[in-house]
Formats: C-alpha cells, sequence, structure tokens
C-alpha cells in the first residue's frame, strides 16, 4: 500500500522536490536454533509479514503463555494471517529463544 | 543475534562490518541489551537500531549531552506500519473532513499561507525506557533514548480547523498518515485529541524542524505537534483530518496507549484490572547525560554532572541530584529556559568517592509535580517518570 505521487502533475510550485530514501534492508530470517531446538519455519513463515525479527529477537524472556498471548493478538488485533495450527510450533520457537537470554 | 545483522539496502560489506562491529549495551534487566549502531538511514547518523522494519530508531545518550536541542540527523524514529520513501511535497494533500461545515483539501502551498509560528518541545514515546521496567513488559525494549527536543514551526491546527469551520456538537478531531497496514482489516494508526484541544492555538501542525524540512523518517511533509502530550498523537505524514461527533472508539484510542487512571499512571506490578484513560499529559522527568549508567571513570575531585529535564506540560521549576541513591537532594543549577514544553539543561557539581556510587536526579514542574522516587509500573510499560539512578564506579 505504497502512496504512488507522481512528480509531475505539480511542477512548478514552490516547494522542495520530491524526497526518495532507501532503507537499510532488514534483519532477515528468525535463526535456527541448532539441533533438536524447534525449528524456525513457522515463525518465518508467519512473522515477518509487517515487522522484521528484531520486533520478536528484542522481547525480554517471555514465558509460554505470553508468547501465545502474543500471536494471538498478532492474529485477532493485527490481523495477521496465522493458521492457529502453526500456534505451537511459532510459541514453541519463541520459548526455546527466550530460554537462551541470558538470566537476569 | 544481532551478528547476523546484514545491510542488503546498501550491500556493502565494509558498512556492514563497521555496523556489526558498534554496538551498544542499553542495561536492559534480563537482556536481551546489546544493539547495533547504525549510519545507514536517510538523514540519521549514529542511532541504536531496535527494529529494523518498520524503523524503531533510539537516540544515544551522547546526543543528549551536546544542548537541549536534539540534532535533527539524531531524533529518534518510531513507525506502527509502513510508510512511503518517496514524498513529493508539491503534490502532498491534507484533507479535512467530518462534521465540518467546509470540507477542505490543503496542498503545502495553501498551509503555507495561513500564519506561521514556531515551538520548542519535547517528543517522547509514551514508552520511552520500556526497556528498564522491572518486571519487564513485552512491547518496543527502549532504552532512555525515545524523545527529543525540537524547534517545530508550521500552522498551527486551529486555523486548519477554521478554516473548514467545525460544527457544534464535534467532540473530537481525529489524524491519520500515509503509514498504513500492509494487511486488509488491520488498524491504521489513528489518534484523536478532544476538539477544544485541538482548537487551544498550541497544538501544530509542523512542516519544520530546528530549520529544516521534517526528516522524512520523522514524518515528512507535515506532522503533528501536540506540546506537552506523549508522542502517539505526534502523527507523522499527516494527510487526513476528520472531526468526530462521537468518542474515538478506534483501536489506537480505544484499546492502545491506555494508562491505569491512578496517579503517575502505575499500578502494583502484575495487576491487569483497573480503570483505564488513554494516555496523555507527559510527566516530568531528568536524566544525567554526561554519565551512563554503569560507567567506570577515573577518580578525580570534583566533577560537574549535567544533563536534562523537561516538566511535561508545563516548565522545569527545579531540578535536585542526589549522590547517595535519594537521601540528601542538593539542587542542580538550571540552564537557560527556552519554554515551557522544552529540554532544560540542569549542572551539578558532585564530590566523587573512590568506589561505588549511586546517583540519583528529580525534577519539578512549574505545577509543583515532583518526580517519584518509587518505581512506576503498568502493563504497558508508558509514562516512566520516576526519578532516574545512574550507578558510577570511580576507580
Ligand atoms: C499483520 C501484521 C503483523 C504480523 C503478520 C505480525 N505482527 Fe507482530 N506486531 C504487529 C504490530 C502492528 C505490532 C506493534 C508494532 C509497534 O508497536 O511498532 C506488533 C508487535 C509485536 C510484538 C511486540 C509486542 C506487542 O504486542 O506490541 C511482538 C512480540 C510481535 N509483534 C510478535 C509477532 C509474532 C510472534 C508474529 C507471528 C505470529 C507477528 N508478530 C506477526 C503486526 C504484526
Amino acid at each position: 500500500m505504497r502512496l504512488f505521487l507522481p512528480a509531475l502533475l505539480f511542477a512548478g510550485a514552490a516547494f522542495a522536490a520530491p524526497v526518495s530514501v532507501t532503507l537499510p534492508g532488514d534483519m532477515g530470517a528468525y535463526p535456527e536454533l541448532g539441533q533438536g531446538a524447534p525449528a524456525a519455519d513457522a515463525i518465518n513463515n508467519n512473522c515477518l509479514g509487517c515487522h522484521s525479527a528484531e520486533m520478536v529477537l528484542t522481547q525480554p524472556r517471555l514465558t509460554p503463555a505470553e508468547w501465545q498471548a502474543e500471536v494471538a493478538k498478532m492474529r485477532n488485533v493485527f490481523k495477521a494471517p496465522v493458521d492457529p495450527a502453526d500456534d505451537a510450533a511459532i510459541v514453541a520457537w519463541a520459548v526455546e529463544w527466550s530460554k537462551r537470554l541470558p538470566a537476569e | 543475534m544481532i551478528a547476523r545483522r546484514h545491510l542488503l539496502g546498501l550491500g556493502l560489506a565494509a558498512v556492514a562490518a563497521s555496523a556489526r562491529a558498534q554496538t551498544v549495551d542499553l542495561r536492559l534487566p534480563g537482556g536481551p541489551s546489546q544493539r547495533p549502531l547504525s549510519d545507514g538511514y536517510p538523514g540519521k547518523r549514529g542511532m541504536i537500531v531496535q527494529r529494523t522494519a518498520p524503523p524503531l530508531l533510539e537516540t544515544p545518550l551522547g546526543a543528549f549531552d551536546t544542548g537541549v536541542i536534539t540534532p535533527n540527523d539524531r531524533f529518534f524514529v518510531r513507525w506502527h506500519w509502513p510508510f512511503p520513501t518517496e514524498i513529493d511535497p508539491a503534490a502532498w494533500q491534507l484533507r479535512v473532513d467530518g462534521a465540518v461545515e467546509r470540507p477542505q483539501i490543503f496542498s503545502l502551498a495553501a498551509l503555507a499561507k495561513l500564519p506561521q509560528n514556531e515551538i520548542v518541545a519535547v517528543n517522547q514515546c509514551a514508552g520511552n525506557a520500556r526497556g528498564l521496567f522491572e518486571p519487564r513488559i513485552a512491547g518496543a525494549q527502549w532504552g532512555q533514548g525515545a524523545w527529543g527536543n525540537a524547534r517545530w514551526r508550521g500552522v498551527a491546527l486551529r486555523h486548519v480547523l477554521d478554516a473548514a469551520g467545525v460544527k457544534a456538537g464535534a467532540v473530537a478531531v481525529r489524524f491519520g498518515g500515509a503509514d498504513l497496514p500492509p494487511l486488509e482489516g488491520a488498524p491504521a494508526f489513528l489518534k484523536s485529541l478532544g476538539v477544544d484541544h485541538a482548537r487551544d492555538g498550541e497544538v501544530m501542525i509542523a512542516t519544520h524542524m530546528n530549520g529544516e524540512p521534517l526528516p522524512l523518517l520523522n514524518g515528512l511533509p507535515l506532522r503533528l505537534v501536540v506540546p506537552g502530550w506523549y508522542s502517539t498523537y505526534w502523527v507523522k505524514m499527516l494527510d487526513r483530518i476528520e472531526v468526530l461527533t462521537a468518542p474515538d472508539d478506534n483501536f489506537w484510542m480505544a484499546k492502545a496507549y491506555l494508562i491505569p487512571d491512578t496517579p503517575g499512571g502505575s499500578v502494583a506490578p502484575g495487576m491487569a484490572t483497573f480503570p483505564k484513560r488513554p494516555i496523555g499529559v507527559m510527566v516530568p522527568r531528568a536524566l544525567i547525560t554526561s554519565i551512563a549508567d554503569g560507567d567506570r571513570l577515573p577518580w578525580r575531585e570534583r566533577l560537574t554532572l549535567r544533563g536534562i529535564a523537561m516538566g511535561g506540560d508545563a516548565g522545569v521549576a527545579r531540578v535536585e541530584v542526589s549522590s547517595d541513591g535519594g537521601n540528601v537532594w542538593r539542587d542542580a543549577t538550571l540552564g537557560v529556559d527556552i519554554g515551557r514544553y522544552s529540554f532544560r539543561r540542569f549542572e551539578a557539581a558532585l564530590a566523587p568517592v573512590r568506589g561505588s556510587m549511586v546517583l540519583r536526579v528529580r525534577a519539578t514542574n512549574a505545577n509543583g509535580v515532583v518526580q517519584p522516587l518509587a518505581p512506576i509500573w503498568n502493563p504497558s510499560g508508558y509514562m516512566r517518570g520516576e526519578a532516574e539512578t545512574c550507578q558510577v564506579e570511580f576507580v
């Protein structure tokens, strides 16, 4: 839903030229956490559509219930098209991520 | 985690390497606390990257130590949804409709013909320093840099509303920008103010920030400026204003950005049910900027502490400093007053002792509101306002 503003229409107006910027790329995919750890597929398929992965990776240690509530909030409030069948795999990855944060 | 970050947009290995090398530790309790620093964002340098897309960029402490005005290239950046990366100011349209006599579409040229004025005001995210709350809270994990102070120039919102003629019975005015959800049905970022507040002559539609057009990342070409109120109301890339005849029930007013209806917006940690109200006026705050929490410094006989303070919706009347964790307080010297909504500098002489010192600082505003010593907590991590602590070790 990017706005496209044709530059020619208002040529001659007393305003600055169009401004166009390039943003740095985002950080990419959620990392795999290694052998035996929950796979990152589900979180990669569902949780990169509206924000980059830091939104998840910078969170403090959250409980499984708190991670589940975040997934539900993304679906219910922000209309993320997350199949409830994927919830368990997303939450498992996030909980494993949380576990690896340094202890307080 | 952070080391994986690569700057695809630039595609320069050298830039990526230096971005990786430079990180900052925000000392968030329990972590994760390391964040990359980046020069890669247009019109910005040395910013703490909280999130690459949509960007959440935080101002490092050092940028607040150089003066009361935060330079545009260090000013924090905060978006909820993706936004256009191309703006043609000459083609911009600001619609004003809803409960008005004469719906309007303003070009920037038309806005420029209305009376212009300037105001210096602090723009602070409701969640500034959320990452320091304990217990911790989900959300953007800001340290102390989701705020800044600028000289804003533009036209009073009142003139724009008067041109449209607000109808009798209007109760609120709602603002929207060009940042839009990528998915159908998701709530666009809309915020509203009471109609009397919107017409108070102070709320501004700004085109300029510190003498320059707004940086694109701070809302080019128009952003609302709501002096004394949290940044959530300062809608960026403003392109529509709607006058409402009933209170705004959109998600971002009715469900998000709510605080406990208690003094200072605080409840006992963990509490979830209590009367709520939309966040509004900022509370006073002061922050030491010449030393960072956790610094180890060579001992010396005397040291001048410097910092910034703000009063919220009133000027800064007093700043006090404690060097014993908050028992004994001494007045700091205040710098020049450049407006009630601005940051104000303070300075205080300190006689360091060898070893650890717990410095605290608190501001009092012109209405007599004093920063509390006890931590503020609410389940969204808004409105941090307690007297800040800065632990420093002199060796
Ligand atoms: C439809 C868009 C969308 C998708 C898809 C999405 N999110 Fe979000 N998410 C948001 C928005 C909007 C916010 C608030 C952003 C802000 O404050 O800048 C957010 C914020 C968050 C936060 C911060 C805490 C909070 O509640 O504000 C977390 C954690 C999060 N998302 C996790 C996820 C996870 C996990 C997924 C995958 C299940 C996901 N998101 C997918 C839109 C989305």
